[in-house]
């Protein structure tokens, strides 16, 4: 348990603490800024009393009131007042209702737990993957297994998620329709009703995240390579490695020891924003494996004009992207000491 | 603490009889180019014994660096080399990446030319120095962390326990090549590489680090190759000395005999080219023409093209290097009779008008300049958390037809100078005076139809000259900026072109169809195209090798004289300031310490840093350079956010280290004024009188 103890002894001198503080009292105003945006423009483009009044039956004029009211998003009403009501609601944690009178705070716990489950996997093999991948590159430079590597990431970059995730779809089917059972299920999170114990509960989900999984964690995998090859290339040409294979380090343990960390800093901050931005930016992934996460609910709340739902999803971004902000501050800390005195 | 390091002797005489620990035989190294095949080194032959210092000497694409990083094999994997590389008797070219690995750091080590990014930023610099110790020695964490704190204590780090625990970007240059040398020496290596190892440094820092070069050595007994283009370096602290041009070894000889009696014409030549602070009035002899393109070697002698003795039989038989003892060249004819005849003296018309400098009307007159930047902290909101102070308290006097050399290590604040003069607007404090005209004073319109009074002339020939220009234009667009006629124009660009030794076909060529120093040809004929009165030259040779620079600096010599004009003459070099100019000034922290005459400032400096940045100037002479006295300054400049009040060098300053309390206290309190010494002359310090004489011409020969 030594590198944790010093990771947190690097990063909690007086310094970067104080950094970190004035960072996070900015962020706040970022933040503030982001809910308040977001607010009044999720308010101006929805109309959710064209959403009550297409229903069939139309219900009367008075009961459609009433609900818009109830809901606290009446057009009628003055938008800052709106927006003070459920600022106010917020504050105290109560996100207010969805446009299905459901409570959008229970919504958004659900819903971040299945993103969570849906993309951690992918996105640690994937950031993991890429790394790797980029760093065996560049030791290789214009090798053919570079060259390969190259191909296969740009063929992987420039193939849409949806294309990808279908074209894993089909191979699923093609595999079980040669196995005669289904031996990989790609729809939704676990199989309905299935009973047994616990391992073989969890033995289902796994199957399930198979497919989704890889669609995350190719796509990751490809972007970091190229990132981690570049910034690898850079140090491998460096003075400093030549300094360190001439003191007699091999090659092999010079890059570890002196490349690898020093290529990292610049990705750190690909990483902290890549990491927290996949929680909203799944849609496709959730939409076509039928996982019901917070792309699914943003999506689906636009089409039904649910105000609440939307900034309650906005708001989440907003808090995502600073928050990776900061964690990248923090990461790159860490990794590089020219951060820490200055 | 350490203990001082003074001026340590040089060791004794070379064990010539003892084996060679290093011993590189044929030794050739090809790249591919983008223009077919290059051999960068084309069959070098070196020996190096115990306890001896060899100096590889060569211009830039000489090879010698090459050869440096192919000993330790250190190439890209692109390269192919060919020879045999011995390190006391073991075979190194063709082992593989391990076995070298046991051999680099442990039986011969490399200090090299960057410091600034030789040391892995992430890591602290004592945990580099143990790593160095553990790759070849088998002891614990701990026992290897108190022999890099040793180690750093070798290299003359203060405090290097606390210091082991820093990271490389708190460390300063010189501080930075002290670890790489600590390194370099952990495992007592029997070689040490050096490739230019002060090249990047200030002249004060570069003569700390020779020093500790030779610390090092004495203490490891390593035999030293110290590759340097320097020539005062190498007869220093060199016992042999090979010469390399094109990739080969041209001559080698022991020191003293080289510099004193040099058989190849390169060498000669190159001994001509540069220009020495000790010898003012001897006019450099540039080697016509620049080096070779390396994939267009000619068949026979490389130097041929260049050679004022090549015979037919140069163009076609390439000479090996022989000759009789230890003194061997490769020439077909070695030159006979004296070789200073070999290369034409420039014509130089001597002796200007003697008019007394007081009745010369003034070109540049600058008085107490001072500029600040502001220092800023936080991320979102920034705010200024201080100053510094660039330049504080800076005078310039420039008469017409003079040359003054304004003389600074970096940071001193000779660039921001230049700068604040060519705003050409009411500077921060001070007073800037252009032709007799306060800059302060002037409007808009003025202050254009001032500009083209003065002109300049950038370090990087190829940075300052827009590749996608023909020269012809580049040449004429301050004549239209100026709002010059096509038909003045069309007469001034092949006039320009002439006028700075280029022909006036070249006009529809490009920059980069240019060398080195015919670029900087342009960059002058730029400059003079609006006919100014004052040419500012920001280190116009610096980028330049030494064979090139002389033909330079002797086209600035006559231009000065043919068109009377003024230069202020900016350079950290100053051999090349003692040829050129007629004044110095000399700058510390963003002050003026000391002005006057060259020549007296030369032989008799009043400050006591003008004093030691001389005595720091290596001299391309073994005999003087081995025996004059030499001022090592401890440590490097302070920080220019600070603003302590009294005199800023006291720091560092050997005169401040030996006054009685009562007389420190007047330092500390009292910023020095500046004080006259004779006509023209002065110098910012209380104790001048106690800055005592020698300087490195009063040395005995």
């Amino acid at each position: 348990m030594k590198k944790p103890v010093r990771f947190i002894q690097r990063i909690a001198s007086p310094t970067v603490l104080a950094y970190l503080t004035k960072r996070l009292g900015y962020y706040a105003v970022l933040l503030a800024v982001a809910v308040f945006v977001s607010y009044v423009l999720s308010s101006l483009a929805l109309s959710p009393r064209g959403y009550f009044e297409g229903r069939q039956p139309p219900p009367p004029a008075e009961s459609v009131e009433a609900q818009l009211t109830a809901l606290g998003i009446n057009d009628h009403t003055p938008l800052l007042e709106r927006f003070t009501t459920w600022l106010s609601h917020a504050v105290r944690g109560d996100l207010g209702r969805t446009i299905d009178s459901g409570s959008v705070g229970e919504e958004f716990g659900r819903r971040i737990g299945v993103s969570l489950r849906l993309l951690l996997a992918g996105t640690v093999l994937g950031t993991a993957a890429g790394i790797l991948a980029g760093a065996w590159g560049a030791l290789r430079q214009y090798r053919f297994s570079d060259r390969a590597v190259t191909v296969f990431a740009f063929l992987l970059l420039s193939t849409p998620t949806f294309l990808l995730a279908v074209l894993l779809k089909v191979g699923a089917m093609k595999v079980n329709q040669s196995a005669g059972t289904e031996l990989i299920s790609f729809t939704g999170e676990k199989t309905p009703g299935l009973t047994g114990s616990v391992g073989t509960l969890l033995g289902d989900r796994a199957v399930h995240l198979l497919l989704p999984t890889l669609s995350i964690a190719l796509g990751t995998a490809a972007a970091y390579s190229r990132y981690q090859r570049g910034t690898m290339l850079d140090v491998l040409g460096s003075d400093f490695l030549r300094t360190a294979r001439a003191k007699g380090l091999t090659y092999r343990r010079a890059v570890l020891t002196h490349g690898l960390r020093t290529a990292l800093v610049p990705m750190s901050t690909f990483f902290a924003y890549g990491f927290l931005a996949l929680f909203t930016g799944a849609a496709f992934t959730e939409k076509i494996f039928g996982w019901h996460g917070m792309g699914s609910w943003f999506i689906d709340s636009i089409g039904k004009s649910d105000v609440n739902s939307v900034v309650a999803v906005n708001v989440f971004a907003a808090v995502m992207v600073l928050l990776s902000g900061f964690l990248a501050d923090v990461l790159h800390a860490a990794l590089d000491p020219r951060v820490r005195t200055s | 603490m350490s203990a001082p390091l003074t001026d340590v002797p040089l060791t004794g005489a070379p064990l010539a009889d003892g084996p060679p620990v290093l011993d590189i035989r044929g030794l050739k190294v090809g790249f591919d180019g983008p223009d077919g095949p290059v051999p960068a080194v084309r069959g070098v032959d070196l020996t190096l014994r115990r306890g001896e210092v060899l100096g590889l000497v060569g211009e830039s694409g000489s090879g010698k660096s090459t050869v440096a990083l192919a000993t330790m094999g250190l190439l890209p994997r692109t390269a192919r080399v060919h020879g045999s590389v011995r390190v006391a008797g073991t075979e190194l070219l063709g082992l593989g990446d391990r076995a070298l690995s046991g051999i680099r750091g442990r039986r011969i080590a490399m200090v090299f030319q960057d410091p600034l990014s030789a040391l892995t930023p992430v890591h602290r610099v004592g945990d580099q120095i143990a790593e160095a110790v553990r790759a070849h020695q088998d002891v614990s964490r701990d026992r290897a962390r108190r022999r890099a704190v040793e180690l750093l204590d070798l290299v003359g780090i203060p405090e290097p326990a606390r210091r082991a625990d820093a990271y490389p970007h708190e460390f300063s240059g010189g501080m930075r090549q002290r670890a790489v040398i600590a390194m370099a020496v952990a495992n007592d290596p029997d070689v040490l590489l050096a490739d230019e190892p002060t090249t990047a440094l200030d002249v004060t820092v570069q003569a700390q680090i020779l020093d500790v070069l030779r610390t090092a050595r004495r203490e490891t007994g390593a035999a030293l190759l110290l590759v340097s283009h320097d020539l005062g370096v190498i007869a220093g602290m060199a016992d042999r000395v090979a010469v390399m041009y094109a990739g080969k070894v041209v001559e080698s000889a022991p020191a003293a005999e080289l510099f004193a009696a040099p058989r190849m014409p390169y060498t000669i030549g190159l001994l001509g080219a540069v220009p020495r602070p000790d010898a003012a009035d001897r006019p450099l002899t540039p080697i016509p023409g620049s080096p070779p393109e390396l994939h267009l070697l000619p068949q026979g002698c490389a130097f041929a093209p260049r050679c004022p003795l090549a015979a037919d039989a140069c163009a076609t038989t390439e000479p090996a290097l022989t000759g009789a003892g230890d003194h061997l060249a490769a020439c077909l004819e070695p030159p006979a009779a004296d070789p200073a005849a070999l290369y034409p003296v420039p014509e130089h018309t001597p002796a200007r008008e003697v008019v007394p400098r007081g009745e010369l009307p003034s070109v540049l007159r600058v008085r107490g300049l001072a500029r600040t930047f502001p220092v800023r902290k936080g991320g979102a909101f920034r705010r200024r958390a201080g100053s510094v102070y660039a330049v504080d308290g800076v005078d310039l006097d420039i008469r017409r037809g003079e040359t003054l050399g304004l003389v600074g290590e970096s940071g001193s604040g000779k660039s921001t100078t230049l700068m604040e003069i060519l705003r050409l607007a009411a500077p921060e404090a001070g007073e800037v005076e252009l032709l007799g005209r306060s800059t302060s004073e002037l409007t808009k319109r003025q202050a254009h139809a001032l500009r083209g009074s003065v002109q300049i002339v950038f370090q990087d020939p190829m940075a300052s000259l827009d590749p996608r220009m023909p020269v012809g234009d580049i040449v004429a667009e301050p004549l239209r900026a100026q709002g010059a006629s096509r038909a003045t124009v069309a007469r001034r660009t092949p006039e320009l072109l002439r006028l700075v030794g280029l022909e006036a076909a070249h006009a529809g060529r490009f920059p980069h169809e240019f060398s080195g120093g015919q670029r900087q040809r342009v960059g002058i004929a730029r400059a003079l195209a609006v006919e100014p009165e004052l040419l500012v030259l920001d280190e116009p040779v610096s980028a330049l090798d030494v064979s090139v620079q002389a033909g330079v600096l002797n086209l600035l010599r006559r231009l000065k004289e043919e068109l009377g004009l003024a230069y202020l003459f900016v350079s950290h070099d100053l051999a090349v300031v003692r040829h050129i100019a007629d004044r110095v000034s000399v700058m510390y922290l963003g002050r003026t310490v000391e002005s006057g005459p060259v020549e007296e400032v030369f032989a008799r400096p009043r400050h006591p840093y003008t004093r030691a940045l001389l005595s720091a100037v290596p001299v391309p002479d073994p005999a003087r350079e081995r025996h004059r006295e030499r001022i090592l300054l401890a440590g490097d400049p302070p920080s220019p956010v600070l603003r302590e009040p009294g005199c800023r060098f006291r720091g560092r300053c050997p005169v401040y280290a030996g006054l009685a309390a009562d007389e420190r206290a007047r330092c500390e309190r009292e910023r020095p004024k500046d004080r006259a010494f004779g006509p023209e002359r002065t110098a910012a310090c209380h104790f001048a009188e106690r800055v005592s004489a020698p300087t490195p011409t009063a040395a005995t020969p």
